[in-house]
């Protein structure tokens, strides 16, 4: 749309601004929204940004085209009063106490309050107190704090595919949730955090660890190291007001230094590393034509994802452990046999522009007779948080360098912060240089854009290359490569929009205006490195000739590659139904979720149970009443030992029992016998 | 029932309507119990059978459904819609004598039989009679509840079978679709519509005509034509008895709004707690599908047309059309910003016409007999006639229709027929629970669009709920603000937040502890949220707020200042004192007394300790000599 409209007076160009609020916000007056966020559906719920257009009275700007010829009034007297009652509903249902919030001076409905001069709230109580949700490692939800604005649904639905969080309830009962008032840790929630970063206030909050940070220092007995990714110093840079992000790296070392972390690493090294294992890995399946397309495995998130919603393509996921679990790995290993103490008095802090790393460093299968490869986890914004409150000034710090090995990367495993990154890193690896000449750039997989294509050629193969970023992108490629629409050699997919520099544990604002400028940062610092090829890094080279072998070696797979399972998406309680203390009991477990339970499911239950105790077999079941196998197209479901059978209707139940339940406990008797 | 052959023209629809005609003119005696929800639920089943088994002991034949004539003798028994007078019912209605028989028992059926059916005298104990007992009335029209309605969109609710699609195709049901069809462009249909001035029945008034053309501009291959039936004000049930009454005039409506705008699919989205309705539509459903009066080309001709039952779980937001819209995609029923309205980009984002049961179930009539002939009811910016369900203090309650612009004292005092409980009229609550309250100045008043605007009410679904000088004002706002907060949907903030403030304050009054302040806040914070919501229902919640502090303020100050509660009502102002002369100094009272606040000695006159009492009236419950007053 062209032409102009009239705010307050001013005649101001529609410039194809898709809504009013755009219009009115590029003509210099700042109207307060909650609900608004540009890459977001228009939801049009805070009321804040109401205005006045002649001849239609009141409406909200951001659901309204700008039209030529329209006239606006932005603050009359009815705008101001409705605006202010607002704000004072919402204050009057808050359960407040500002001074200990997590969101305390970043918090929008604080900062609205005061900017509209909000000073008296004439209502009664808050609603009742609801339980705070903190059981998961990234996280804390706070429904007393949230204000309903939909921003967290609308990113997890919209930008993110998944939709963990919804509203429940009517009337002044309405919450936002998880399907069934569950917490975010049982159901399949990625923790990439993008529900955090546009919260308003504080109902969504990074779970922090800064105090168990604080008592690992303080314990004379651990050596505490410290790795910081990549993105880090890119908001760290915007942060302190510094233009140029390794400067702004070298005086966040002097200030963990005086902190107190013994080692201050780079997780860029641990990316060069990942970088070589991968372009072998990728290299080897391209020549084997196995798994392909290799998926990139470095962000938690999207694993996660895959596990949950695409488990036939875990294969094609990279088996390499994520930078910062290969740097935990290989730092515990080096540094107990370089310093000579146990491998538990190593305490390994990883610094990280991301929520789902802490959900990452708890996973089982990165630990070592129960001792974790990362310790502790921190985002930049608890950084932040660590360093102002022993008060270091950081801008006035001299720079201080990392320490070595692990303090030396490549300009290749600095852009892993951005997305592009980790292909453009494992292709500069993969197509290789000249000793001497400089590493091949790759322009085309730059950018934030949600999904960049790009055809390169290696050696004799042309290869095709997606890089995703945003998991509804990432969902919708995954679609196109199931239906066979579209074909790839590698994808690299970070499950935030724009990669790591706009992690979910980044500072506000992370938008993405905040987030080009971070990129701009992080390619300003590989472009300032001497060397830009993972493979150059002398001791990355150092580490295989020392420990590794080469890349892909046993030992390599030992120390830096994993597995990935099929996970559940939502996690619910078995009800016991029958007594299992006793042992030798096959375990029969009946779905008893909303599409089984209206097939019957309840049913079969009870005629299942009734069959048992007829035969006499009673106690030789142990029979549950669980939720949701994940079958519905197949309900109702009953799970027999390790196997899930579906389509068993009440009809069926006795025919299930006589052919599939009772032969399981001959079968055990037979082995006792043979025993 | 006999099966319908698929017309294939509208010739064969004309064959098939004479054919209809004659075979219920050949009927001596027809009886028709009402189905409508409100007889069923009160005793019609019962009715019916008993009838049934007398006709059979009395061995007189009974037709299998309105086409079989194979005995000439054969009478005609069937069940109809509501005629809208559920206040006496179970209704039994003969044919053609037209005889209305109220209250009917399943011991009457004897009666019916011996005497009517058989002699074709009326029972004169069934026919109504007035509430002064003056007037006995034999037919329906000397009703005085009907005698001054006008009935145009109820015309066959009550005298057809809405379960068999031939008694409807008799009185000219289809003949619309038909002409429309093949006799007139859609752009001739639009214009039809937007001459006849036909505006939106479901309470908003946006003229139907615009809408259409709307929806008919808007490019795109698809397009829904959506029937709100999603009737949810309390006491309202103008849309369900045109379901369960008539349900192939609204099905007829939706084709016609089919054609005219290019949709060839429609969804009524139907509450589920209408079971009766449901199950009459799917039935007129598979009726017009069978007799090729609904589904691919109609009657032969180009057009193809089908019809989707969506039951809603009874959110009240979902009556909001885009509220409606997300709930038939099966996201939650919450509104959506307004642009783009849903004639741009409606169900599943293609252009789409909601319109509610009665707007619908007029455009048949509209198109049979002009625009013309449907402005001459109603007046000129409100033509036509609106439903309205009248309950409260009046002697009839029910369904009645008049003409838009019959004056709030005509409804009130001639087809209400006055205060039943003798006390004097105090107001009428218009429009459901965001409807406003409007006073004895308003009896003059024109029920139509514009005048109900002018004063802050609207029409709404309309409902109208008369109240005489017992009902405490403050205590309708509240009552009304409860069940706002409770169905609002909680997106906007203003409607969200703002009506469980308003009814915080409103508690506050109602028990006593009201300061005058809250009058100014109560205010400020109605207009707020009145002008700064997203939806309907949220601009709206505040009505009954503002329109009682506007004409009853006094009623608030009484109850904040005074601590008292003129009408009595609130349970938090009532005292209550033994009058001397009449007790008998039983002591029950003391008895029952949780607090021990009663003393006295056996046969003399008790005292209640004013301080003690909490005001629980179990005293009064108890007391056999009518000796406690509450006042």
């Amino acid at each position: 749309m062209e032409g102009y409209v009239t705010i307050d007076g001013v005649k101001t160009p529609i410039n194809g601004k898709k809504n009013l609020l755009e219009v009115i916000r590029a003509s210099g007056t700042e109207l307060p929204t909650f609900c608004y966020h540009s890459e977001l559906s228009v939801y049009g719920a805070c009321r804040m940004c109401i205005v006045e257009i002649e001849g239609r009275g009141i409406q909200p700007s951001c659901s309204t085209p700008p039209e030529d010829g329209m006239v606006v009034h932005t603050h009359t007297p009815q705008v101001m009063r409705i605006r202010k009652m607002a704000l004072e509903l919402l204050l009057a249902n808050h359960h407040g106490n500002c001074q200990t919030c997590e969101k305390n001076t970043k918090c929008r409905l604080q900062e609205l309050a005061q900017k509209l001069g909000v000073k008296n709230v004439r209502f009664g109580e808050p609603n009742e107190l609801l339980p705070i949700d903190d059981k998961n490692q990234s996280i804390v939800r706070d429904p007393n704090k949230c204000i309903l604005c939909g921003d967290c649904v609308r990113m997890c639905k919209e930008i993110q595919g998944i939709g963990v969080l919804d509203f429940v309830g009517r009337g002044s009962n309405v919450r936002v949730c998880p399907a069934f008032g569950k917490n975010l840790n049982q159901v399949e929630c990625v923790y990439c955090g993008q529900c955090v970063s546009v919260c308003p206030t504080g109902a969504l909050t990074i779970k922090s660890q800064v105090d168990d940070v604080w008592k690992a220092i303080n314990d004379p007995n651990k050596i505490v190291v410290t790795q910081i990714a990549p993105a880090v110093r890119a908001a760290i840079a915007a942060e302190f007001g510094i233009t140029d992000g390794e400067h702004a790296l070298g005086k966040v070392v002097t200030a963990l230094r005086r902190a107190g972390f013994d080692r201050v690493y780079d997780t860029s090294f641990a990316a060069d590393l990942t970088t070589v294992e991968e372009a072998t890995e990728f290299l080897n399946r391209v020549t084997e034509g196995k798994h392909l397309p290799q998926f990139t495995s470095c962000c938690p998130a999207w694993v996660k994802f895959v596990e949950q919603f695409y488990p036939e393509y875990l294969s094609n996921l990279s088996s390499c452990k994520s930078p910062q679990q290969m740097f935990g790995s290989l730092a515990k290993r080096y540094l107990s046999e370089e310093l000579g103490v146990p491998r538990e008095n190593i305490y390994v802090v990883s610094i990280m522009p991301c929520t789902a790393k802490k959900f990452e460093a708890r996973r089982p299968e990165f630990a070592v007779d129960g001792d974790p490869d990362v310790n502790a986890v921190l985002t930049t914004q608890e950084l932040i948080k660590m360093i102002s409150e022993v008060g270091i000034r950081v801008a006035d710090l001299p720079l201080g360098s990392m320490d070595m090995p692990f303090g030396f990367k490549t300009g290749a495993g600095i852009i892993f912060g951005a997305s592009g990154g980790v292909a453009e890193a494992v292709l500069r690896t993969a197509v290789g240089s000249e000793p001497g000449a400089a590493a091949p750039e790759f322009h085309e997989v730059r950018g934030l854009e949600g999904l960049k294509e790009a055809n390169v050629v290696v050696g004799d193969k042309k290869l095709n290359l997606a890089i995703v970023s945003g998991l509804l992108n990432a969902r919708q490629v995954l679609e196109k490569i199931k239906s066979g629409e579209a074909n790839y050699d590698l994808i690299e997919v970070m499950a935030c929009r724009g990669g790591c520099i706009g992690g979910g544990g980044q500072p506000l604002p992370n938008d993405m205006a905040a987030r080009e400028d971070r990129k701009n940062i992080l390619y300003n610092c590989d472009a300032v490195q001497p060397l830009h090829n993972a493979a150059d890094n002398p001791y990355i080279k150092e580490c295989y000739s020392r420990m590794l072998h080469r890349p892909n070696s046993p030992v390599a797979h030992k120390l830096l590659h994993t597995k990935y399972r099929s996970r559940r998406r939502i996690q619910g309680e078995d009800v016991e139904l029958t007594d299992s203390t006793s042992v030798e009991k096959v375990p029969v477990s009946v779905c008893i979720g909303t599409n089984c339970y209206l097939r019957g499911s309840y049913d079969t239950l009870r005629r299942l149970i009734n069959m048992a105790k007829d035969a006499g077999l009673a106690d030789r079941f142990d029979f549950k009443a669980t939720f949701c196998f994940e079958k519905c197209m197949s309900s109702p479901n009953v799970q027999v030992g390790d196997t899930i059978h579906g389509g068993i209707t009440p009809d069926k139940a006795e025919e299930f029992f006589e052919q599939v339940i009772k032969p399981t406990v001959d079968a055990k008797a037979n082995e006792e016998v043979e025993v | 029932m006999t099966p319908i052959a698929p017309l294939k023209s509208p010739q064969e629809l004309e064959e098939l309507k004479q054919k209809a005609i004659s075979a219920i003119k050949a009927c001596s005696t027809r009886i028709l119990v009402c189905g409508g929800t409100g007889c069923m639920s009160n005793g019609a089943p019962a009715v019916f059978q008993a009838i049934q088994d007398e006709l059979a002991k009395a061995g007189v034949p009974v037709r299998a459904d309105i086409m079989s004539d194979e005995d000439e003798k054969a009478i005609g028994l069937g069940y109809s819609g509501c005629p809208g007078f559920c206040q006496v019912g179970p209704i039994v209605r003969i044919l053609p004598a037209d005889y209305f028989y109220v209250q009917v028992r399943p011991e009457d059926a004897k009666d019916i039989v011996e005497e009517t059916v058989l002699k074709g005298n009326p029972v004169e104990r069934l026919l109504f009679k007035t509430h002064d007992g003056v007037q006995i009335c034999k037919t329906r029209n000397e009703i005085p509840f009907y005698k001054d309605q006008t009935n145009v969109v109820l015309a066959e609710c009550g005298v057809i079978e809405p379960g068999d699609i031939r008694d409807y195709i008799a009185r000219n049901g289809y003949r619309a679709m038909a002409e429309a069809l093949f006799g007139m462009t859609p752009e001739a249909v639009i214009d039809e519509i937007t001459r006849s001035g036909l505006r939106g029945r479901g309470g908003g008034g946006f003229p139907t005509g615009r809408k259409w053309a709307a929806t008919q501009a808007a490019q795109s291959p698809k397009k829904y034509i959506v029937c709100n039936a999603d009737e949810g004000d309390p006491g309202a049930f103008m849309d369900e008895s045109i379901m369960e009454g008539n349900p192939h005039a609204m099905l007829e409506g939706m084709i016609i709004a089919g054609y005219a705008v290019g949709a060839d699919e429609g969804y009524i989205y139907v509450r589920a707690e209408y079971p009766l309705a449901i199950q009459r539509l799917r039935r007129a459903i598979a009726q017009a599908e069978e007799a090729n009066l609904l589904g691919d080309r109609i009657l032969g001709s180009p057009f193809s047309f089908h019809i989707h039952i969506k039951e809603g779980a009874g959110a009240f937001v979902c009556g909001e059309e885009t509220a409606l819209i997300n709930s038939i995609e099966g996201r939650r029923g919450m509104p959506r910003p307004k642009p783009p309205f849903p004639a741009q980009a409606g169900l599943w984002g293609k252009p789409t016409v909601v319109n509610n049961v009665e707007t619908f179930a007029n455009v048949p009539k509209i198109i049979l007999n002009g625009a013309e002939w449907f402005r001459s009811f109603g007046n000129e910016k409100s033509p036509g006639t609106k439903v309205f369900a009248l309950t409260g203090a009046v002697v009839n309650t029910g369904l009645i229709e008049v003409p838009m612009g019959t004056t709030l004292g005509d409804v009130v005092f001639n087809i209400g027929g006055g205060m039943r409980t003798g006390r004097p009229f105090k107001a009428v609550q218009i429009g459901g629970p965001s409807g406003a309250c409007l006073t004895k100045d308003h009896l003059d008043l024109p029920l139509d669009y514009d005048s109900l605007k002018s004063v802050g009410a609207m029409v709404g679904s309309g409902g109208l709920v008369v109240m005489d000088e017992s009902t405490c004002m403050v205590e309708i706002a509240r009552f009304f603000m409860q069940f706002t907060q409770k169905e609002s949907c909680g997106k906007c903030v203003l409607c969200r937040e703002g009506t469980k403030r308003m009814l915080e304050i409103l508690e506050k009054i109602v028990s006593g502890q009201g300061r005058m302040e809250d009058l100014d806040l109560l205010e400020e914070l109605a207009i707020a949220v009145r002008d700064g919501s997203l939806c309907g229902l949220g601009k709206s919640a505040p009505n009954p707020v503002l329109s009682t502090l506007k004409h009853f303020r006094d009623e608030y100050v009484a109850h904040i200042v005074d601590g008292i509660c003129p009408a009595g009502e609130c349970e938090a102002f009532k005292s209550y004192t033994i009058i001397e002369e009449k007790c008998k100094g039983c002591g029950l009272c003391a008895k029952k007394c949780p607090v021990n606040a009663i003393s006295g000695e056996i046969r003399k006159p008790f005292k209640i300790d004013k301080e003690a009492c909490i005001k629980c009236g179990a005293c009064a419950d108890a007391c056999k000599f009518e000796a406690i007053m509450r006042a």
